[in-house]
C-alpha cells in the first residue's frame, strides 16, 4: 500500500514539475513583454532599468532556475500589471472561486439527484422523457451563451436577479463569504446555476442509470416483499447504493468547475480567481498565468491522488493490477 | 459493430457484407426520426453555410456595403439600402442575418478542420499504441491520461494564451485538447482486432507492419471513430465559440458566431437583445443537431444495446 501511494506521489509530483516546464516556456518565448510594460516616453536607459529590475534582460534558463528557487518557497514571481506578488493576488481571489465551486456542486446534487431517480424509476413516464431530453439540452448548450441568456431573461427582463458581482459579503473566520447574507445569495445563485448546469445533466445520467440498475437487484426485490415503504426503498436503499459512483464522479469532477468558472466568471463578473486568469491573459501579465497554471494543477493532481488513493483502499484489484504492469 | 461489421473488410466477400451492415446500419439509424431530423438539421446548416454569399442581402466584411446609421436595428426594420434586416443588425449596422450565415462559415470550418487533424493525429497514435505496445504503449497512454485529465477549456484557454489570436492558432488548440479521445477510443478497438485470425493471417503472410495497421486494423476500428467524431466536432464549435466569446479566440476579422455573440455582450445590458440571442440560437441549433446525430450513432453501433 505504501509503495502504491509513494509511486503515485511521485507520478503526482512529475506531472506538476512538466507542466510547470511546459507552462513557464511556453508563456515567456512568445514575444517579449518588456514592450507591454514600459511607456512609448521611456527611453533606452529607462527601459534597459526595467528590464533588469524584472530579471528579463537575462537568459531564459537563467530566469527559468530563479523562477524555480522562489517557487520552492512560495514565491511564483511579481505581477506585471499589479505589481503585487502573484500567488498573493491568485490566494487572494479563490475563495470567491472555490464559493461558487461548491455552491454549483450543491445545486448539482441537490437538482440532479431527485431527476434522475425519478427518471429511472419511472423510465416510461412523460415526465423523464422530459428530463432526459432537458439533460442532452445541457450537455449540448455552451455555457457562456446560457449565462448570457440567464442575465437576460432574470436580471435585464424580469429585474428578480443581479447580473454582477458578488453582493455583500461576511467575515467568517476571516473568509469574505457571501453565503452568509442575503445579498450574497441572490448575486451567487446565477452563476453557480450556470457553473452547476453541465454536472446536473451529468448527475442525472449517473442517478437514472444507478437507479434503473438498482431497481432490479435482488435486495430491492426482498425490502419490498418484506413490506417496507417505497419512499424507505427510494430513499435508503436505492440512494445508498447510487451515491458511491456519484460522489466518486463529482470529486473528480470538482476540478473541472474550477477550470470552468473562467467562463462564468467572466459573464457575470465575478471577482473569482478565473476572472483574474483572463485577465492576465488579455493583458499579458505572464508571472499570473504561470502562477495560476501552477495552483489548480498541483489543485487537480491531489484530488486526483486522493481519489487513486481512496479508490485503492476499497478496491485492492486497482493497486494489484498497477504492481503487475 | 456486430461481428458481421468486424469482419466484413478483411474477407472475401468483403463488398457484399459490407453492402448489408451499412444498409442494416442506415435503416437502425433511420428508426429514431429525431435524429433524421438532426441530420437533415445538418445539411441545411452546412447548405446555408456554403451559400452564404448567394442568399444573403449583404456581405457583412465588405465595408462599403455595411452603414453605420444602420447599427442596433431591431429584428424586422427596414435597412438604409432597402432591404429587411429580420434578425435585425449590430453594434457597426451588419445585418445579423448576414453575419449569422458567414459567422456559420467560419465556425464550421475551423470545427471541422480542428477535427479532422486531431482526427488523423489520434488514430496514428492509438494505432502505433495498440500495435507496439510494452513501453511506447505505456508511454502514449500516460501521456493520454494526463491530456484526458485536465479541462479542456483551461488548455486551450493557456494555449492560446501562449500562441495569441488566429484561426491557425485555435485549430492548434483545438487538436491538442482533442486528439486524446480519438487515440483512446482507437487503441481499445485495435487491441481487440489485433488478436483477431486475420491479423494473425496478414502477419504469417509477411505483410509490412505498416500495410496490416492501416490496410487491415483500421477499416475495423473507423467505426466508433466516426461517434467520437461527431461529438467531438460538437464539443470543437463549443469551445470555439466559447474562446472567441472570452476574446481570446478568433479576432474581430474572422467573426465566427462566438465573437458575434460577444460583440452583442454589450449591448445585452440594455435591452437589445437579438445581437447576442440569434448567432447563439445559430450556434445551439448546430450543436443540438450533431449530438442528436452522434447519440443515435452511438446507440447503433453499441453492440450492447443490441436487442
Amino acid at each position: 500500500m505504501l509503495a502504491f501511494i509513494l509511486r503515485r506521489t511521485a507520478q503526482a509530483i512529475l506531472v506538476i514539475f512538466s507542466m510547470v516546464v511546459i507552462v513557464f516556456f511556453g508563456v515567456n518565448v512568445v514575444g517579449d513583454p518588456i514592450w507591454l510594460l514600459v511607456s512609448p516616453e521611456m527611453d533606452q536607459n529607462a527601459i534597459e532599468a526595467t528590464a533588469k529590475s524584472l530579471g528579463l534582460d537575462r537568459p531564459i534558463w537563467e530566469q527559468f532556475f530563479f523562477f524555480l528557487k522562489g517557487a520552492f518557497t512560495g514565491d511564483l514571481g511579481r505581477s506585471f500589471v499589479h505589481g503585487e506578488p502573484a500567488i498573493k493576488l491568485i490566494l487572494h481571489r479563490m475563495p470567491a472561486t472555490l464559493e461558487l465551486a461548491l455552491v454549483a456542486l450543491f445545486l448539482a446534487v441537490a437538482i440532479g439527484i431527485p431527476l434522475g431517480l425519478y427518471a429511472g424509476l419511472k423510465p416510461e413516464s412523460k415526465l423523464s422523457r422530459a428530463i432526459m431530453a432537458t439533460s442532452i439540452l445541457g450537455f449540448s448548450l455552451p455555457t457562456f451563451w446560457v449565462g448570457l441568456m440567464m442575465i437576460m431573461v432574470f436580471s435585464v427582463m424580469l429585474g428578480w436577479l443581479p447580473a454582477t458581482g458578488r453582493g455583500d459579503t461576511a467575515s467568517l473566520l476571516g473568509w469574505q463569504t457571501s453565503l452568509l447574507t442575503l445579498d450574497g445569495w441572490s448575486h451567487i445563485l446565477l452563476p453557480a446555476l450556470n457553473l452547476a448546469l453541465l454536472k446536473i445533466s451529468l448527475v442525472i445520467r449517473l442517478a437514472r442509470a444507478g437507479a434503473r440498475e438498482a431497481a432490479l437487484m435482488d435486495y430491492v426485490k426482498f425490502a419490498r416483499a418484506k413490506g417496507v415503504s417505497q419512499k424507505r426503498i427510494v430513499g435508503v436503499h436505492i440512494l445508498k447504493n447510487i451515491m458511491i459512483p456519484i460522489v466518486t464522479v463529482l470529486g473528480l469532477e470538482f476540478g473541472s468547475l474550477i477550470a470552468f468558472s473562467v467562463v462564468t466568471e467572466t459573464i457575470f463578473a465575478w471577482p473569482g480567481m478565473g476572472k483574474l486568469l483572463l485577465e492576465a491573459i488579455q493583458r499579458l501579465d505572464r508571472p499570473v498565468i504561470v502562477a495560476y497554471v501552477i495552483v489548480v494543477v498541483m489543485l487537480f493532481v491531489t484530488i486526483n491522488l486522493l481519489v487513486d488513493i481512496v479508490y485503492s483502499l476499497l478496491d485492492p484489484r486497482v493497486r494489484l493490477s498497477e504492481a503487475q504492469s | 459493430m456486430t461481428d458481421t461489421v468486424q469482419n466484413s473488410l478483411a474477407t472475401q466477400s468483403a463488398i457484399v457484407a459490407e453492402e448489408t451492415a451499412l444498409r442494416r446500419f442506415i435503416l437502425r439509424f433511420a428508426e429514431d426520426k429525431v435524429a433524421v431530423f438532426g441530420l437533415g438539421l445538418i445539411v441545411v446548416i452546412i447548405l446555408l453555410a456554403l451559400l452564404a454569399p448567394w442568399i444573403t442581402p449583404q456581405n457583412p466584411y465588405d465595408l462599403s456595403k455595411v452603414d453605420i446609421m444602420d447599427s442596433r436595428l431591431p429584428p424586422g426594420d427596414k435597412s438604409g439600402d432597402g432591404y429587411f434586416m429580420w434578425l435585425g443588425s449590430d453594434g457597426v449596422g451588419r445585418d445579423l442575418y448576414s453575419a449569422i450565415l458567414y459567422g456559420l462559415r467560419i465556425s464550421l470550418m475551423v470545427g471541422a478542420i480542428s477535427g479532422l487533424i486531431a482526427a488523423s493525429v489520434g488514430m496514428a497514435v492509438g494505432l502505433t499504441a495498440a500495435y507496439m505496445g510494452g513501453r511506447v504503449e505505456n508511454f502514449i497512454m500516460r501521456l493520454v491520461d494526463l491530456q484526458l485529465s485536465l479541462p479542456t477549456v483551461l488548455v486551450a484557454l493557456i494555449l492560446v494564451a501562449m500562441l495569441g489570436k488566429g484561426v491557425d492558432k485555435i485549430i492548434f488548440a483545438l487538436v491538442v485538447v482533442q486528439w486524446a479521445y480519438y487515440a483512446r477510443t482507437v487503441r481499445g478497438s485495435a487491441l481487440v482486432e489485433r488478436r483477431k485470425e486475420y491479423v494473425e493471417a496478414a502477419q504469417s503472410l509477411g505483410l509490412s507492419h505498416s500495410r496490416i495497421v492501416f490496410k487491415h486494423i483500421l477499416p475495423n476500428v473507423l467505426a466508433p471513430i466516426i461517434v467520437i467524431a461527431t461529438v467531438q466536432t460538437a464539443h470543437a464549435i463549443a469551445l470555439e465559440a466559447t474562446l472567441s466569446f472570452l476574446g481570446v479566440g478568433l479576432p474581430q476579422t474572422e467573426p465566427s458566431l462566438g465573437v458575434l455573440i460577444a460583440n452583442g455582450f454589450q449591448y445585452m445590458l440594455s435591452g437589445k437583445y437579438w445581437i447576442s440571442t440569434f448567432p447563439g440560437l445559430a450556434l445551439l441549433v448546430t450543436i443540438v443537431a450533431i449530438n442528436l446525430v452522434g447519440d443515435r450513432m452511438r446507440d447503433v453501433l453499441n453492440p450492447r444495446l443490441e436487442k
